[in-house]
């Protein structure tokens, strides 16, 4: 084997310039899916933290929520959610793996501003959370993406009344003056009265009487929320806006309320019993999901709990539909090298074999096998393929370093504001010994054709070849 | 103490350091059973070109005992060669049978051929086809390589066979980079390396000018001698004719004469 291989090594350099060539084909589709790959993974990381931080990795519904829920949210209230809470936060199994548990409240409503002579309203998708907690998940960052926040204090735990409110309502609601928001035009003059534009008495009036009673005098905007609570009845609270970020989707954008969780279970249970429609789970490690979910789904059944358990990917559909469509482009790029790699080596080793006829009748004739012959010059390829990749593979690290370098940065679809743009190699082996492995077993099955084109020739015309 | 196979002696020949001093000559010894090296019974072989049969051997009937030096002549497109790769086991006749050291080599697959040349016949070759990758060692250690002999037994039989033929100081030299002569040279000591049954040259000094290839011809003369290889050349080479112990005469695919210039045992 020794002598194969140095063989085959010295028979790379022999045609020096025209390996080079068929090499370099290999190391440029190595760089090409390299840095794609490396591109595409930091992605994966950059959207897999976004998500996580925005909904954790699981959340506990009630059953049927996750389906029905979302338009009467109210209706899928978990009863007695703090001694879920506890339930999860006490397990053994869970605990070590867990970084926020918290609760959330999803509710739907009408938002108004009414104050300072507007009358603008528009229907609303509001959240209700901890403050607190909300801060710590925005910290997570297992991939190490330096996408997280810092504390934001423009919610509190202590008071319960502030919000956060889309860009996009604060536009549609008027408040982009008030909030000192840039890229966000006020609205066009009334040319008159029309049936929408009439002031409606009865929301104004218990809007002023809820912010009177709530907040005594109001010094930031402030918007009314009008909601259904579980039993049906109307319910207005006052939501005092202490900033607007955008949300990166328009829809969501437009319909955006953040508040405290106290505030939305105000608005949603009023006097009854506050109740949650998720408890979230965020885990140190992702890949602590399926252990801690199936965990759940035990307690949840121990226990004749009515909850199920949903995880980030069930909740963030786009973030799949991404990975999908990455993962395809990706695929697509790795065919197309994997195609230019196989002509190139084919074209090369059939030219070797070519011009070695005699050779190869010359040790035919010593006593190797056909088999030897074919394993010459499939090794041949392989090492082509190998050194090509390997070469590749260093040029994409210097390139994805030099790109990590520059800094810079993009906004990713789905989001609102800018993030590193990087490419990350060095971090994901798995990706480079893929690349490496598939790129030299195309080479090597590249060569199996010419190779067994020099196997099978027959010995005596072999020698004759001129 | 010398190890099975081996035998050394004191004939000179020209060794590393220059062509003119000599040293002791050291060359594997080839062991037999039977008398008989070859045998072809009314081996015949037709090529065929599209629907043209072109009869290369005609049914040929030869002994070839062992231990000899042995030339087949004849013009060009006689058969000689054809008679050798018959016997060498790289081609198979289309009617009768080839016996090649006892063994009748037409009920053997191609792998199982390819085996028995590894252990039993070295080639010489007219343009030498040496593998231009590896060095003179390299080239010479190749058979060894095949027939697996161990590494400490490769090394120290390429060595004595690159001494035999006056090549040690090029060992690390690769075919470019020596004369027709070496390049020659390091074909013989490749056949001669794993002490082959036969060795057969096709052609070996047409290559070459005269003075070297009468060196080469001296070379084998004295390799064959010591070694007891048995050798079987096709040539054209008068001077090579006049070292044979025996010369088989082809003409148009058939033996037509069958002479013993010099019987040596």
């Amino acid at each position: 084997m020794k002598l194969l291989y140095k063989t085959a090594a010295r028979n790379i350099l022999r045609n020096s310039r025209r390996s080079l060539m068929t090499g370099s084909a290999v190391a440029a589709g190595a760089i090409a899916m390299l840095l794609f790959g490396g591109f595409v993974l930091y992605i994966f990381s950059g959207l897999e933290t976004i998500n996580v931080q925005r909904v954790g990795h699981l959340s506990v519904f009630r059953n049927g929520y996750f389906l029905f829920g979302s338009g009467n949210p109210a209706a899928y209230g978990i009863d007695d959610y703090k001694r879920v809470m506890q339930l999860i936060a006490q397990d053994e199994l869970i605990r070590p793996r867990l970084n926020v548990l918290t609760p959330t409240q999803s509710l739907v409503g009408i938002a108004g501003n009414f104050s300072d002579g507007n009358e603008a309203s528009k229907t609303f998708l509001g959240v209700g959370v901890i403050p607190s907690a909300r801060d710590r998940m925005r910290q997570w960052d297992e991939h190490s993406t330096g996408n997280t926040f810092k504390p934001d204090h423009r919610l509190s735990d202590e008071d319960e009344t502030r919000g956060l409110i889309g860009v996009g309502m604060a536009r549609i609601l008027g408040l982009c003056g008030p909030l000192e928001l840039r890229a966000c035009p006020p609205a066009p003059a009334r040319t008159g009265d029309t049936p929408q534009a009439r002031p409606r008495e009865d929301l104004v009036g218990l809007a002023q009487l809820d912010a009177t009673v709530a907040t005594g005098e109001p010094t930031a905007p402030h918007l009314e929320l009008l909601g259904a609570t579980a039993g049906g009845a109307p319910n207005v609270v006052s939501l005092s806006v202490a900033g607007a970020e955008s949300q990166g989707v328009r829809e969501l954008d437009d319909n955006y309320i953040a508040m405290h969780l106290g505030l939305a279970q105000q608005l949603v249970y009023g006097r009854g019993e506050h109740k949650v429609t998720g408890i979230v789970l965020q885990l140190h490690r992702t890949e602590d999901l399926p252990v801690v979910r199936t965990r759940l789904q035990k307690l949840i059944a121990d226990n004749h709990l009515d909850l199920e358990v949903r995880d980030f990917l069930d909740l963030s559909p786009f973030y799949v539909q991404v990975r999908a469509m990455f993962g395809a482009i990706f695929i697509f790029i790795a065919l197309v090298m994997g195609v230019i790699v196989l002509f190139a080596v084919v074209n090369t080793m059939t030219m070797n074999v070519m011009e070695r006829i005699n050779e190869i009748g010359t040790i035919r004739a010593m006593g190797v096998r056909r088999g030897g012959v074919r394993m010459q010059f499939i090794l041949e390829g392989a090492l082509i393929g190998a050194i090509g990749a390997s070469v590749g593979a260093l040029f994409a690290f210097g390139v994805a370093a030099l790109v990590n370098y520059a800094g810079l940065t993009w906004i990713p679809p789905g989001n609102s504001s800018p993030t590193p743009f990087k490419v990350d190699v060095l971090n994901h082996p798995l990706l480079v010994a893929s690349t490496w492995i598939v790129l030299t077993m195309v080479a090597m099955a590249a060569a199996v054709i010419p190779a067994n084109r020099a196997a099978r020739l027959s010995v005596v015309d072999a020698l004759r070849h001129v | 103490m010398v190890p099975v196979g081996t035998v050394r002696f004191a004939f000179m020949v020209p060794n590393s350091t220059g062509d003119d001093a000599m040293s002791p000559l050291a060359l594997p010894l080839a062991t037999t059973t039977n008398t008989r090296a070859v045998r072809l019974d009314d081996a015949a072989k037709t090529y065929r070109t599209g629907d043209v049969e072109v009869p290369a051997l005609r049914g040929i009937s030869i002994d070839i005992p062992y231990h000899r030096f042995s030339m087949v002549i004849g013009a060009s497109g006689s058969g000689k060669s054809t008679l050798l790769n018959l016997i060498g086991c790289i081609d198979t006749p289309t009617r009768g049978t080839v016996e090649v050291c006892g063994e009748a080599v037409g009920e053997l697959d191609d792998d199982g051929l390819a085996d028995f040349r590894a252990r039993n016949i070295g080639f010489i070759f007219q343009t030498f086809s040496l593998v231009p990758v590896l060095s003179a060692y390299e080239n010479v250690e190749y058979p060894l390589v095949l027939v697996g002999t161990p590494e400490a037994e490769r090394r120290r039989r390429t060595n004595e066979v690159l001494d035999a033929v006056g090549l040690s100081a090029h060992a690390n030299r690769r075919p470019n980079e020596l004369s027709g002569g070496q390049r020659q040279r390091v074909a013989i000591a490749r056949a001669l390396v794993k002490a082959p049954q036969i060795v057969l040259a096709d052609e070996p000094t047409a290559n070459l000018d005269s003075e070297t290839g009468a060196a080469i011809i001296e070379l084998m003369h004295r390799v064959q001698t010591q070694s007891r290889t048995t050798f079987v050349f096709a040539t054209h080479d008068p001077q090579l004719m006049s070292a044979a112990d025996e010369i088989f005469v082809i003409r148009d695919g058939m033996l037509i004469e069958h002479r013993h210039p010099g019987s040596r045992q």
